[in-house]
């Protein structure tokens, strides 16, 4: 039950786009697209779960154990880069379909603030699903991790179908591009509110 | 290039928010008041300035093949510097800006200066690079936080300026992309103007 209130919340109601402000950057950039969007969301997804594992590792069973909790920002952003590199080098060795859907998405996310903000989110703050606060257990994180990165994708998706559309309609010169792209994302950021009283 | 000139095109001609579009994550989650958008502006710019004269010294010892390992390693070692600083004399701020200052070492901004100007560059222009985008940033992030605080509390740096309640919708999420693209609109038509 609580695996079921975790994913809702991290799909709709704190959605890492809308509502989180995280990994704005390939929200605007790359969403032009329903195709692109889709091929970013999936490599969001394997990144983000994956470095939140090994973070999750390394800040308990490593920073905490010796007391050097301020490594942190330097230590995870160093773990995840050399993640994404590692993912990049195996996909092209044992699955070259898979990377080459994947591949021109993946040095992208190495500076995509999603990926290091759920991993820094998951090990420092108290959530409260169900009955009291606390922090996340490993597969709770893990779960967390692929939520938010379900709901990345769910917004990158539908904000590309409207982007596909405004390409049709004749917009003000001043306002084309990044200014009806970022108060269409208000739209929809207000949409995503009504999910606010779910859980 | 002058030196002043290095300063001044921060603010209006690559204008970090409103011009490149670059740092969006900060810009729309911590502008809830011009405080907090200037708090954010402020600790972006301290980086920004260290990291910039440091990798302007260093660009020429460092093989180019990992230069954007090392360039991340520098810019995260003083964004924990920044951290333990705040953590110790601006607790309360600290606290409002939360995972955004950690999330300092992914700003686009300060990572695209290193690559764009301090590697070919002194350090003296290189700090005033620094200073002149952290300006332009703190600028435009203090200007969004105004307006959504305006509007959504009736109030100016945390003095009421009207009675009564405003558009919550200002200071919650959907406010932040609306007021972002409208300012952006009119920046665009200032500097139009201006040509």
């Amino acid at each position: 039950m609580e695996i079921l209130i975790i994913v809702i919340s991290a799909v709709f109601v704190n959605n890492i786009l809308l509502s989180q402000f995280l990994g704005i950057c390939p929200f605007l950039g790359v969403s032009n697209k329903v195709s692109t969007a889709l091929g970013m969301s999936a490599a969001v997804m394997f990144v983000m779960a994956l470095s939140t594992m090994v973070t999750y590792l390394l800040q308990h069973y490593v920073l905490v154990p010796l007391g050097i909790e301020y490594m942190q920002t330097i230590s995870f952003i160093l773990v995840i880069a050399a993640l994404v590199q590692m993912v990049e080098i195996v996909l092209k060795k044992i699955s070259p379909a898979l990377y080459q859907a994947l591949g021109i998405f993946l040095p992208l996310i190495t500076t995509n603030c999603a990926v290091l903000g759920v991993a820094i989110m998951v090990v420092t703050k108290e959530f409260t699903f169900g009955s009291e606060a606390h922090i996340l257990n490993m597969g709770e994180s893990v779960v967390y991790a692929l939520a938010s990165a379900f709901g990345f994708g769910l917004a990158m998706v539908i904000f590309a179908g409207i982007r596909e559309q405004l390409e049709i309609v004749g917009v003000p010169a001043s306002f084309k591009g990044i200014p009806i792209a970022l108060i269409t994302a208000g739209i929809l950021a207000m949409a995503f509110m009504g999910f606010s009283g779910l859980v | 290039m002058s030196r002043l000139s290095i300063i001044t095109k921060g603010i209006i001609k690559e204008n970090p928010t409103f011009v490149l579009v670059l740092g969006m994550c900060p810009t729309l989650g911590t502008t809830t008041s011009a405080i907090n958008g200037m708090g954010m502006g402020l600790a972006t710019t301290f980086v920004l300035i260290l990291s910039n004269v440091v990798i302007s010294l260093v660009a020429g010892l460092i093989p180019a093949k990992v230069r954007i390992p090392s360039y991340i390693v520098i810019i995260a070692s003083f964004v924990t510097l920044l951290q333990l600083l705040m953590q110790a004399f601006l607790p309360s701020l600290y606290e409002t800006l939360g995972l955004f200052i950690p999330l300092i070492v992914v700003n686009c901004i300060v990572l695209g200066r290193a690559e764009a100007f301090a590697n070919k560059n002194n350090a003296l222009d290189s700090a005033l690079d620094g200073i002149g985008i952290g300006l332009g940033f703190t600028l435009s992030l203090t200007i969004i936080g105004l307006v959504r605080e305006l509007l959504g509390n009736l109030s100016i740096f945390d003095m009421k300026i009207f009675n009564g309640d405003g558009a919550l919708a200002f200071v919650l999420a959907p406010g932040a992309f609306i007021v972002l693209g409208y300012l952006m609109v009119l920046f665009r038509k200032l500097t139009e103007r201006m040509k």
